[in-house]
Parts: structure tokens; sequence; C-alpha cells
């Protein structure tokens, strides 16, 4: 980013927190998804994934993080015979999401884990800058 | 000058300043796949900035004492951040930040004081 001001702390903090909020978010869309049905394999929803990628900002050392796009999953969706289904194919088949729900839910919590855990780091760095301006 | 005046603790404390801005780059990469954690190797930092200093006023290579953190655990992903053990080095170096302000600050008080003549 050669336009931009240079990376402090506090920008650092705040891009890694977002990029753990678009995480957060991409796996609450999957747990949302989960069990929905569709009459075709290819309009079943896929699980998508934020990508984290490291931003080095060479002026100050930091290396903050950006999510550099959401994949989606290559997992097949499931088959399920169910003729009485309104969605059901010709077959009599419907197809599930293959949403894994216990994954998306260690996603959630390691995700605010990993947040807390820059908010104590910002929390520690402010109060110490604090301290040094405050010095007479 | 700053050094005549502060003696090892101004340059102790800007590199403090900047392991605080390593480590918590450590934590903000936790689940970055292939980010492979860095940390300052204070005593050879420190030393390089102290020799730089002293030998004319050149600004000693930034890089300097920079090391790669050995992981205990390898993980799939390359990622070599291990979060207890950087929140450890966060903690030790934020204490350590607390410690080397206070003797600046008691080195700025006595310099007040002699000023004022009291």
């Amino acid at each position: 980013m050669p336009e931009q001001a240079p990376m402090t702390l506090f920008s650092m903090t705040t891009r890694a927190m977002q990029a753990q909020l678009v995480r957060m978010n991409a796996a609450t869309s999957n747990l949302a998804n989960a069990g929905s049905l569709s009459s075709t394999q290819e309009g079943a929803y896929r699980p998508i994934r934020a990508v984290f990628a490291v931003e080095l900002d060479r002026a100050s050392g930091l290396s903050g993080v950006t999510t550099s796009g959401l994949v989606r999953s290559e997992t097949a969706p499931n088959k399920r015979y169910d003729p009485a289904h309104p969605l059901a194919d010709a077959d009599g088949n419907v197809w599930e999401a293959p949403v894994d729900e216990t994954a998306e839910m260690v996603e959630i919590m390691d995700s605010s884990r990993q947040y807390q855990n820059l908010v104590q780091a910002l929390q520690t760095a402010k109060q110490l800058m604090l301290e040094t301006l405050r010095s007479q | 000058m700053n050094e005549r005046l502060f003696g090892i603790h101004g340059a102790a404390l800007t590199l403090r300043s900047e392991r605080m801005g390593v480590i918590a780059s450590n934590i903000a990469n936790a689940a970055t796949p292939g980010f492979k954690a860095r940390d300052i190797d204070f005593n050879a930092a420190l030393d390089a900035r102290i020799n730089a200093e002293r030998g004319g006023g050149a600004a000693s290579d930034p890089r300097a004492g920079m090391v790669w953190r050995r992981g205990a655990l390898p993980t799939l992903d390359g990622n070599t951040v291990e979060l207890s053990r950087e929140q450890v080095a966060f903690a030790e170096n934020a204490v350590a930040y607390s410690a080397t302000l206070s003797f600046v600050q008691g080195k700025v008080n006595t310099i007040t004081r002699a000023l004022k003549g009291e």
C-alpha cells in the first residue's frame, strides 16, 4: 500500500479485527444455511470460508491481516431420497447443503477467542502509550 | 545527547515499543496460513542500537536482532504462531516497557529538579 499512511498498532489491530469478523460472518452464514435443501446438485448451498493473507508494512515492520477472498468448499451436497418433498427432482431426491455444524461452531469459537486476544493486546498497548504521554 | 541523558533506557524504550508491534503482528496473524512468527532478540538488537549511536549516529539496521520464532508444534497450514506463547511474550514485554519507562521518568524528574534548583 504505497499511498496509504504507515501502519500503526491501532490500524493493524483494526484490520485484523475486521478480518476476524469476516471469518465469523462466513461461519455464521454456513450455520444459517445448514439443512437447506435444493432440487438440483448445483443449486445446493456450499459452505464458504474466509482466506487470510499477510499484509506487510515495510515502513513500520508490522504485519497485518487482510481477507484475500472467500472460497466455496468443494464438498458435494448430500443426496437424500425423499419423494414426498415438494423440492424433490424426477428421481425423488433432494440435495442438502453439506454444512458441518460442529466445525462451524469451532470456527466461530476460535475466531472469537482471537478477536478477544486482539482487543486485550490493543488495550495493553494503548495503556502503555497513555502512560508514556502523561509522564511529565 | 539522548544517550548521555537517558543512558541505555532511551534506546531500550524504542526497542520495547517495536517489539510490542512485532508480537502484536504475530497475534493478529494467528490464523493466517503460512505466516511465520517473528520476534526481536532484545539483547542483540539493543547492542546494535547502542553501537550505532556511539559510532557516529548512523541509523542502525532496523532488522538487527530480528529472529524467527521456532515453533514447538508444526501445523498443517505452515503457521508458526502459538497464541499462548505470544500472550506471555506480550505481557513480559509490557512489564519491561513499564520498567524502562519509569527509569526514563526518574531521569527526567532528576533533571527537572536540578534545573529548578529545588
